[in-house]
């Protein structure tokens, strides 16, 4: 047992200081020392993006990053999505075009979308998939997911 | 799980004094793709972390008339989105685009891709093409390494215990100088390179003669290669597809690959010429300022 180091940062608009091991990654810190259980563990080693989650506003991989990491840095996970009670469009998208079954990838296309539709508000279907590439669906297929995003991107323009 | 400690330095010189306390143990970290995945497969005997990021020299990105300097932990995702180096090095983003898919770019690092040394690495043919120097900081100082020179093994390369790669510096790109990498894969995203190939040339005036021409493959041997008798052959030669083809043979004759899940031996003997051809032509058409990207300044990786 290592010493745990005491990390602030801010976790979906509010201050946040939580203790974690210096080898634990942010994953693993959100959702067994937060009890942010959304972002999802697929493959623990970066192919699948069910753990996505904004870093100081820049899409990552929760996997990848170790917790003691975001010492001052902003993290926005898919808690942090819907605003005031009310589903993100994209959630709302999801819903609607029926974008998932068992739902473990959700959180990371959600929130990869969230990142794509911040970058660029008027993607083409293209753009989309390239984006999207790193978040690995083994259930739904793509079609669903992009469809409900690009619907989004209208509803925007 | 064995314990590790964390460390992030806010200098080089605390970085070296934190990974020599590591007595080799000490690890530097800069986007993590590699470094943690490995971490938590137990690949890795270590027992410190350094976190090099909070290093300003090592997130510093400057570019100027003297050239372009990268910090060595400066995630692609900021290299993409700099319309500076866009600009100036457009063939630089052929690499850092294909570099994993979107998330993995938020992190990944052009100074970590090298510094893992993977024969298959997609940025290290080009940074050779583009003739990049690695500034290195360590125990006994600093020092400088052309990036050709820089791996020398499979995962190997030149830093010593307790160093570790500050930024890579490209030169002023030279008039009618134009450069581009190409990958094989057998899907449109996300994979590591059967075969990749870097090119570079610098034209005459008027377009129609190759001055000099560096030529770099990857996945093709032990380390990726600087072909240096493919550019040397293009020297002075004029621009015409008997003369890309001699360089293609060359290249072709210098990869000396393995067959393993990604390719065989024949087929990435094959690719070595077909992709270095291809990327000199394109090379050649942005030094003559033909446009043969898309709006994004990238090209198709799957040719």
């Amino acid at each position: 047992m290592s010493k745990k180091i005491a990390v602030t940062t801010t976790l979906n608009g509010e201050e946040t200081i939580f203790l974690c091991e210096p080898r634990q990654t942010l994953l693993e810190a959100l959702r067994d020392n937060l009890g942010l259980i959304g972002s999802k563990e697929g493959c623990g080693n970066g192919n699948c993006g069910a753990c996505n989650v904004l870093l100081d506003g820049v899409l990552v991989n929760s996997c990848l990053v170790l917790a003691p990491e975001i010492e001052g840095r902003t993290v926005v996970t898919i808690e942090g999505v819907a605003e005031d009670g009310e589903l993100h469009p994209l959630q709302q998208k999801f819903l609607e075009h029926a974008s998932l079954q068992c739902g473990i990838c959700t959180p990371g296309f959600i929130v990869s979308a969230k990142a794509l539709l911040d970058d660029n508000p008027v993607p083409s279907e293209h753009d989309v998939r390239l984006w999207l590439a790193g978040n690995l669906c083994r259930c739904t297929g793509y079609d669903k997911i992009v469809r409900a995003v690009l619907d989004v991107a209208e509803g925007d323009a | 799980m064995q314990a590790i400690d964390f460390v992030a330095p806010t200098s080089v010189d605390e970085a070296i004094s934190a990974l020599a306390a590591g007595d080799g143990k000490a690890r530097p970290l800069s986007g993590g793709t590699d470094l943690i995945a490995q971490l938590q497969e137990g690949r890795l005997a270590l027992d410190t972390v350094v976190d090099l990021k909070r290093i300003p020299e090592l997130m510093a990105v400057s570019i100027n008339t003297d050239g372009l300097k990268v910090g060595a932990s400066v995630p692609c995702h900021a290299i993409n989105h700099n319309q500076a180096i866009r600009d100036a090095y457009p063939a630089l983003i052929d690499s850092t685009h294909l570099i994993g898919g979107t998330q993995i770019q938020g992190r990944a690092s052009l100074g970590g891709n090298l510094c893992n040394s993977s024969p298959a690495a997609d940025s290290i043919p080009n940074l050779i093409v583009h003739s990049v120097t690695c500034h290195i900081a360590g125990p006994n100082g600093r020092r400088t390494v052309p990036v050709e020179e820089f791996c020398t093994a499979p995962g190997r390369n030149v830093l010593g215990t307790g160093e570790f790669l500050v930024a890579l510096e490209f030169p002023a790109s030279p008039r009618n100088f134009g450069a581009a990498y190409l990958r094989f894969i057998p899907r449109n995203e996300m994979d590591i390179a059967v075969v990749g190939a870097g090119a570079s040339v610098v034209l005459s005036a008027d377009g129609n003669t190759i001055q000099s021409a560096r030529v770099s493959i990857g996945a093709v041997a032990p380390t990726p290669l600087f072909v240096q008798a493919a550019g040397d052959a293009l020297a002075g030669q004029p621009v015409s597809e008997e003369t890309l083809t001699k360089a293609a043979d060359l290249a072709r004759d210098a990869a000396r690959p393995i067959s393993d899940m990604r390719g065989t031996i024949p087929q990435r003997k094959h690719l070595s010429g077909v992709l270095t051809q291809r990327a000199l032509r394109i090379a050649i058409d942005r030094a003559r300022g033909t446009k043969t990207v898309d709006e994004l300044g990238r090209l198709n990786g799957n040719v």
